[in-house]
């Protein structure tokens, strides 16, 4: 990799086995947590990290010091901190580099991040076919604890935090976090209603902060380095540099570490990802994940940051980059989303657990040629209970599917007129024809 | 019969210790009863019930939820083939039938002999590498039908 790609969180990383903790704080590994256990109170802490603008990675792009800010100062409660590991959006596979290849980079942040909000648990809730990946964590918490970087008395301070890695069992919407809390519970995902949101009221209803891996792998080098550093990077509301996973039709798919603003996504697609397949061009590209509306081949030059993305009618999200070229079917492809979604939805809400289902099915129908004229109407109806659900599963179908629909409109009317009866085959009056059986 | 508890009694009972909340176990303990059985069995399922002190139909209820969980026995190799967007548009769908084909058995069947069960899966995130499968939870990548034949073959 080259070493514009390379700044901070890939920096130096061997890709071929998981960095120990030796090799890790040869690097400077866990001086930014003994540098806030030792010396910062978690208001330090939290401010620190507010000044870096580091947002939230798993997709939301919310502040992570701001997310702190909303846990209770004051409770009886115990706190809880939970690193998001279920990394599921379709087109996302940056989390895993992390924790494959640096696990010791996500403990030392989810510690950093425990102690800013005062919580003495960590849970690491790792998506259930990232078997491998879940043992390389575990054993690193374990090397941590008999370094004595987590668990009792940490560095020899007051401050004592246990760290479990908790798997979960294939279920997309246990990414997002309430449903994600309600299975760490031992309950099916179900998301749960917000307001009361996880920093008042999560895990066993107490003060919860749920973060991305990637969010916390950045805290270690904000932490050592200074938030001055860390907002150095980056543009002045896009901080600090993101993961990229580019997959789909590019010639050297990969994950890459980009400085947010300073790249053009056509840039990452070219020059990180080697470009579109051989003799294909672009036809659209998802710029953060299965959920986003899709950019169109002419949207290419916009620097790749949240404000830039969202101004050209999409979102950063995950940062996971699905190249699709000039082969790709619109409806088919819109069909395979909605399947996927439907499969996902968790069912306790009638708007996505039916609207899912009605999709894939009006999709299946002009797909195979049993359109019917009014079907881009019904689903534009359909999408009207779009912010109807407790989260944003249905939501997340409807944003991508709309956006096809907009930009392609022609494949689907296409597509429908082929499922239309042909009025002309009936001929001029005049001359009709027994259709009777004999 | 054994028990989860006779068979990894001490595995349980960390599970259980370690967590704040008994049901808080039951994703845990349903992964040791699949590993010490080889699938959820209702009797399987009774265990986790009694360990966590919810009704078996609550686990069952958490079990089938998600879909990594066995509620009937599967073949010796669990094949589980992805065809998400990006393994979808890089050829998963030849792989689906060339799979479905060579096995002789559709998704969700065992085949007679009991060696392979086929499934296929939503995206396994590991999309950079598409189009990808797990068998018995390893990775595969970068497929191909010549590279899934040989992947075969090289199972004992």
């Amino acid at each position: 990799m080259a070493a514009s790609e390379t700044l901070l969180l890939l920096k130096d990383l061997d890709l071929t086995g998981p960095r120990n903790l030796e090799a890790y704080r040869r690097i400077g590994g866990y001086e930014g947590l003994s540098k806030c256990l030792r010396g910062l109170t978690p208001d330090h802490v939290i401010d620190e990290v507010k000044k870096s603008g580091v947002r939230g990675r798993g997709g939301a792009g919310f502040p992570a010091g701001v997310k702190w800010g909303f846990v209770p100062k004051t409770t009886p409660n115990p706190k809880y901190l939970v690193c998001n590991a279920d990394e599921g959006e379709p087109g996302t596979c940056k989390d895993r580099v992390l924790m494959q290849y640096d696990p010791h980079s996500v403990i030392e942040g989810c510690l950093i991040a425990a102690y800013a909000i005062a919580a003495h648990h960590v849970f690491i809730y790792i998506r259930g076919e990232f078997w491998g990946i879940a043992e390389i964590l575990e054993h690193a918490v374990q090397e941590a604890c008999r370094a004595n970087l987590a668990g009792k008395n940490i560095l020899g301070t007051e401050y004592s935090c246990d760290v479990i890695v908790y798997r979960g069992a294939g279920a997309y919407v246990c990414g997002e976090e309430s449903g994600l809390l309600t299975s760490l519970e031992g309950k099916r995902g179900n998301p749960r209603n917000k307001p009361p949101f996880p920093a008042v009221e999560g895990l066993y209803r107490a003060p919860t902060v749920v973060n991305n891996v990637e969010t916390l792998a950045c805290l270690p080098s904000i932490m050592r380095n200074g938030a001055a550093w860390y907002a150095s990077l980056g543009t002045e509301k896009s901080r600090g540099t993101k993961l990229v996973a580019v997959s789909g039709h590019v010639q050297k798919p990969g994950v890459f570490e980009i400085e947010l603003g300073k790249i053009t996504l056509r840039e990452i697609i070219d020059n990180l990802a080697g470009g579109v397949r051989q003799g294909h061009s672009i036809k659209a590209v998802i710029p953060g994940g299965s959920s986003m509306p899709v950019l169109l081949a002419d949207q290419m030059d916009i620097p790749f940051d949240y404000e830039s993305v969202a101004a050209a009618g999409s979102m950063l999200g995950s940062g996971a980059i699905v190249v699709l070229d000039d082969t790709v079917d619109m409806v088919d492809f819109a069909l395979r989303l909605a399947k996927f979604y439907a499969h996902e939805s968790c069912g306790q809400c009638t708007p996505c657990r039916e609207g899912t289902k009605w999709l894939v099915e009006i999709l299946k129908a002009i797909h195979e040629g049993r359109g019917h004229p009014d079907d881009l109407e019904t689903i534009q109806e359909l999408f009207e209970t779009e912010l109807t659900s407790i989260c944003l599963l249905w939501s997340a179908v409807v944003m991508p599917v709309r956006a096809l629909i907009e930009k392609f409109g022609e494949e689907f009317r296409a597509a429908i007129a082929r499922g239309t009866p042909d009025l002309s085959r009936m001929g001029q009056p005049g001359h009709p024809v027994s259709v009777l059986a004999e | 019969m054994p028990t989860i508890a006779d068979a990894a009694a001490e595995k349980a009972r960390t599970i259980l210790d370690r967590l704040p909340d008994r049901q808080s176990a039951s994703i845990p303990l349903l992964y040791l009863a699949w590993k010490t059985y080889g699938w959820l069995s209702p009797e399987a399922l009774e265990e986790v019930a009694a360990l966590t002190g919810l009704s078996s139909a609550t686990v069952e209820g958490i079990a089938g939820f998600y879909t990594m969980f066995p509620l009937r026995p599967r073949g010796k190799y669990h094949i589980e083939i992805c065809d998400n967007i990006s393994c979808y548009i890089n050829g998963a769908p030849d792989l689906r039938d060339h799979l479905r084909k060579k096995l002789g058995v559709d998704f969700g069947q065992t085949t007679s002999d009991g060696r392979f069960t086929l499934d296929h899966v939503e995206c396994l995130g590991n999309c950079c590498e598409a189009p990808c499968m797990q068998i018995n939870g390893k990775e595969y990548g970068k497929l191909t039908v010549r590279k899934i034949d040989e992947i075969l073959e090289s199972l004992d």
